[in-house]
């Protein structure tokens, strides 16, 4: 802390020399795991990707004007090259144009359903540890049953009865991926609820829902965050392993997994631009949250153990 | 011991009947879901009132429950109304090649997991142990059909070592193609056995500390001895409930590999009945799949009780 003019003349004792206050200024929580973030090279690089990453599918076709969709039979699989630096596909479309809209469809929809399933996760969780007893009993055992489903065929179903558009993807992956984070959540639910300061609220009349959102929630934050980020993760790998097997999105308007369930169809004629960028960035992306999931974790552990 | 027995095989019961009641009401959530897809969206009103009856879905709908539960439970699985079979007949036909590609790889990634996990707690925080723990990282993150077809593509393709005909058409393709069963087996088993190892890894460190091996070091016992005799002895028992809790993981990623490998098994019979939507199959093998999933789990934590007398106690 530098000193600046103004605090040397001023005749007032600062609350430092007064003994009020700590000489460092306590920093906020996210200062704190920013810093053990920070310190993650790893995790630094994820970030720093994800966000060229980001800006590359989102800001890409402002500057890059190729067309994704239309056919254009004089310019079938042509190679990368002039006019078209990822090259064209079986219709003569263009593979960069494809890979700017399908790398925002896999965030887009990766985003919002690990988001949609952070949110379920952490209020089912919460509830569930709080309230106890055969409310929690119940609940558990629904999440055993949804458990012991392979998500992939839940995910087959939902996506069978309700369909495969971008919205609707969202909501089938929000809806199934949710049950990891519920059972973190309800542990740390059930640990904050026996502290001192929720007996207190709930003696000054504090309702169950009211306890839940001014002191379990905004305690589970660290959890609920790394998870989130974990979740996304996860979104995005079975957004493109469905697309990939025929039954998400699928091109005009595929993902990045769409766009490989039409480009692997030419594995064998060596069409490697229509398999590879989109493969890499699928692998890269999601391994990025992951990374960045996991420092963060750290960031918020270490939180814990200075607090 | 038997009260143990008793109470989690009620559990188990429990979950199956949940997970019916899930899948049977998801199925009704969109009003004459089934119907519609089996005569498309354009069907006239008449046809789909006719078709509800002959199938019984006009029946309330706990009635429905009831009686399509009870034919599962005595082995009757509905009826393919595009393939015109039995999903009975169908489910006879693929499951057999499943099991054995999902078997082979759950063995092979325990087995690798262990000397795996046990290098890495006995060499911790050193290079070999970071760039083990990173790799296994990333293969747990890249999605299984990525791994598969990049595996495809290395060994059949670029380097030939595979022949690209194979086809698993049956249980006995399987069992007599065993090069055309290298590559699903493999890429299951990479994309499973980090889940294994990193848990083998930190329980193996966290019973290094315990004072048995203190003790059992103090009396004279071989560096192997201890790491071998006790300490994976121990590490290992949890590692039963991990087995059965990874299963529903297991074998969705065997659905994925059906269908990158062209393996006709359950898993590629439940994505062709998604593309003609035809829900009693994928309803059947969702149901069948999950059952077996308890069966699984429940076989792995009787088998943990066996082992560890602690957990019957309490």
């Amino acid at each position: 802390m530098t000193t600046t003019p103004e605090e040397v003349l001023s005749p007032e004792p600062t609350s430092v020399e007064l003994g009020l206050e700590s000489v460092e200024k306590p920093r906020s929580m996210f200062r704190r795991g920013w810093e053990v973030f920070a310190e993650n090279k790893l995790a630094l690089a994820a970030l720093v990707f994800l966000v060229a990453f980001i800006l590359l599918c989102y800001l890409g076709p402002m500057f890059y004007h190729g067309n994704g969709t239309q056919s254009d039979m004089e310019a079938v699989t042509l190679p990368p090259g002039a006019g078209h630096p990822l090259g064209t596909d079986e219709n003569g479309a263009d593979v960069l144009a494809q890979f700017f809209k399908g790398g925002q469809l896999s965030l887009n929809v990766g985003v919002l359903g690990g988001v949609i399933s952070a949110v379920i996760g952490t209020l089912y969780g919460a509830i569930s540890g709080y309230f106890g007893g055969w409310l929690d009993a119940v609940m558990m055992r629904v999440i055993d049953a949804l458990m012991s489903i392979p998500l992939i065929f839940l995910l087959i179903y939902l996506g069978m009865i309700w369909g495969h558009d971008a919205t609707l993807m969202i909501w089938v992956i929000g809806l199934t991926g949710w049950v990891g984070i519920t059972r973190l959540i309800r542990g740390e639910s059930m640990v904050i609820k026996v502290r001192d300061y929720v007996a207190a609220a709930r003696m000054m009349g504090g309702s169950g829902p009211h306890i839940i959102r001014k002191h379990i929630l905004p305690n589970t934050i660290g959890t609920t965050i790394v998870n989130t980020t974990f979740s996304i993760a996860g979104s995005i790998f079975y957004l493109s392993t469905l697309s990939f097997i025929g039954l998400g999105l699928e091109s005009p308007h595929a993902d990045l997994g769409g766009m490989l369930n039409d480009g692997t169809q030419f594995v064998d004629q060596g069409y490697w631009w229509m398999i590879y960028p989109a493969a890499i960035a699928i692998i890269l992306v999601i391994l990025a949250f992951n990374v960045i999931g996991d420092a963060l974790r750290d960031a918020f552990e270490t939180r814990l153990q200075k607090r | 011991m038997t009260a143990y027995i008793v109470r989690r095989t009620l559990q188990a019961v429990l979950t199956v009947i949940l997970v019916s009641i899930i899948t049977f009401g998801l199925l009704h959530l969109l009003p004459g879901g089934m119907v519609r897809g089996l005569l498309g969206t354009h069907a006239n009103p008449q046809s789909i009132a006719q078709l509800s009856a002959q199938m019984g879905l006009n029946r309330p709908l706990f009635m429905q429950y009831l009686s399509w539960f009870g034919n599962f439970l005595h082995g009757d699985f509905g009826w393919d109304y595009f393939k015109q079979q039995s999903v009975g007949s169908l489910i006879q036909g693929t499951i057999g090649q499943s099991m054995y590609i999902v078997g082979l790889s759950l063995v092979l990634s325990v087995l690798i997991s262990i000397p795996i996990g046990v290098l890495q707690a006995v060499r911790r925080n050193t290079l070999l142990d970071h760039t083990l723990t990173f790799v296994s990282f990333v293969l747990w993150g890249i999605p299984t059909f990525l791994i598969a077809f990049l595996m495809l593509d290395l060994f059949v393709d670029q380097l030939g070592w595979i022949p690209t005909s194979n086809e698993i058409a049956s249980f006995h393709d399987a069992l007599t193609q065993p090069q055309a069963i290298i590559l699903p087996v493999a890429c299951l088993t990479l994309t499973s056995f980090a889940g294994y190892s990193r848990y083998l890894r930190s329980s193996v460190l966290d019973e290094l500390t315990q004072e048995y091996v203190r003790t059992a070091i103090a009396k004279g016992a071989g560096r192997r001895r201890v790491l071998y005799g006790h300490v994976l002895r121990n590490a290992m028992i949890p590692m039963i409930t991990l087995i059965g809790l990874s299963l529903p993981a297991l074998v969705g990623g065997a659905v994925i590999i059906e269908n990158v490998f062209n393996i006709q098994g359950i898993g590629l019979l439940t994505t062709q009945a998604a593309l003609t939507n035809d829900f009693g199959v994928t309803l059947a093998i969702t149901m069948l799949t999950a059952a077996l999933t308890v069966l699984g789990s429940l076989i792995a934590d009787l088998s943990y009780a066996i082992l560890d007398p602690r957990v019957r106690l309490d």
